[in-house]
């Protein structure tokens, strides 16, 4: 049972490494921006599946926390991008 | 067998979110990849999320999970519309064999 | 009235997320609560004002409308996942990628947001930007029609029937 959790964990680390081959190679830096954003969003369902494993609790906290975080930067990234300020 | 339920869940959630991600890298210009990984990680996440809520027996995990689940499926969205506008406007192109972009040529009026 | 209802969300959210019962006991962590009044009176004397407007009648065929509308969008967002997979595993990669204009007749804020949401979840759109007379950008994967009418047919009408009976 925990072979196959362990697994699917192997699988959320090869989309996580997908994700930073983006970061690295991205040509431009909105491409970088979308790998970033995308990566948060898998860390999440990694939190959860760390959450299964180990039975602990506190690792949903982290995800929601994490994914409230990757939010707020994201936009803040996009404004960046468009070349305003965070209040507009 | 609500353990069986959840990790068939849960695969179904791993596989898309691992399509997302092959698509991230294999697409050729930031739109297309920001569909890509856009729907397929949000929902992917959001099943291994609801994996997690029908394994886990505790309710406080069960409810953090729902919570955590609804919050990615309303903000998702709306972030990959700002990434979007904001690559947009800073001037990155469309891939070369794009058939039209309207906004570009609404811009320029 | 306003500011209770917001009050009251807020104070759920925190019994939600905190849940402060004892696991061994079962009794209720006094502390906890009072501490989420405190932080929920906050918010609201904070955020009270950004919350935005809803439409008074009519409530409950509006919330039946909208526990229609979960399973609609839960289909085509279904769909389109297995529409990004088949054009990510295809060798040849069968992408024709456009931004469109598409006309919405929706007016109120709360219903353009959703159909934004809606549409970027769908198979093959994803909403750019939009302009103050209802007009939306809409980067298309595989485009099938350049012109305003027709692309407003293929993407934007299975949804505003519905979304006008949540939100209008």
């Amino acid at each position: 049972m925990s072979l196959i959790y362990q697994l699917f964990f192997g699988i959320l680390m090869v989309c996580c490494f997908l994700c930073l081959y983006r970061i690295g190679r991205g040509p431009s830096a909105p491409d970088r921006t979308v790998a970033i954003d995308i990566l948060g969003t898998v860390v999440v369902g990694l939190c959860a599946l760390l959450a299964i494993i180990t039975g602990k609790d506190f690792y949903m906290n982290i995800a929601i926390a994490w994914a409230l975080l990757s939010f707020i930067g994201t936009i803040a990234l996009a404004k960046h991008l468009e070349g305003r300020g965070f209040d507009e | 067998m609500s353990e069986i339920v959840g990790m068939v869940i849960i695969a179904i959630g791993v596989v898309f979110d691992f399509f997302g991600c092959v698509g991230l890298v294999r697409f050729p210009d930031i739109y297309n990849r920001l569909q890509a990984a856009t729907k397929c990680v949000t929902l992917g996440t959001c099943f291994i999320l609801l994996g997690a809520l029908i394994t886990c027996g505790s309710a406080p995990t069960a409810t953090k999970a729902a919570l955590c689940a609804i919050f990615i499926l309303l903000t998702s969205p709306t972030a990959a519309h700002a990434l979007a506008r904001g690559a947009h406007l800073s001037g990155v192109k469309l891939w070369e064999k794009s058939v039209v972009d309207k906004y570009e040529d609404d811009k320029k009026h | 009235m306003r500011r209770l209802v917001l009050f009251i969300i807020a104070f759920i959210a925190w019994f939600l997320l905190v849940w402060p019962f004892d696991t061994l006991t079962n009794h209720l962590r006094w502390q906890s609560v009072i501490a989420g009044l405190v932080v929920a009176l906050l918010t609201t004397i904070i955020f009270g004002e950004v919350r935005p407007r809803v439409p008074r009648q009519g409530i409950i065929k509006r919330c039946l409308w909208a526990i229609c509308y979960l399973p609609v969008l839960f289909w085509y967002c279904l769909l389109a996942n297995l529409d990004v997979v088949y054009r990510v595993l295809h060798p040849e990669m069968p992408i024709k990628p456009g931004i469109v204009k598409v006309k919405t007749s929706l007016s109120t804020a709360s219903a353009i947001t959703a159909l934004c949401n809606s549409i970027t979840l769908t198979p093959g759109t994803l909403t750019v930007d939009l302009t103050e007379d209802g007009y939306l950008y809409i980067h298309w994967i595989n485009v099938r029609a350049t012109d305003i009418e027709k692309a407003s047919r293929i993407i934007v009408s299975r949804f505003e029937r519905i979304l006008r009976r949540i939100f209008e």
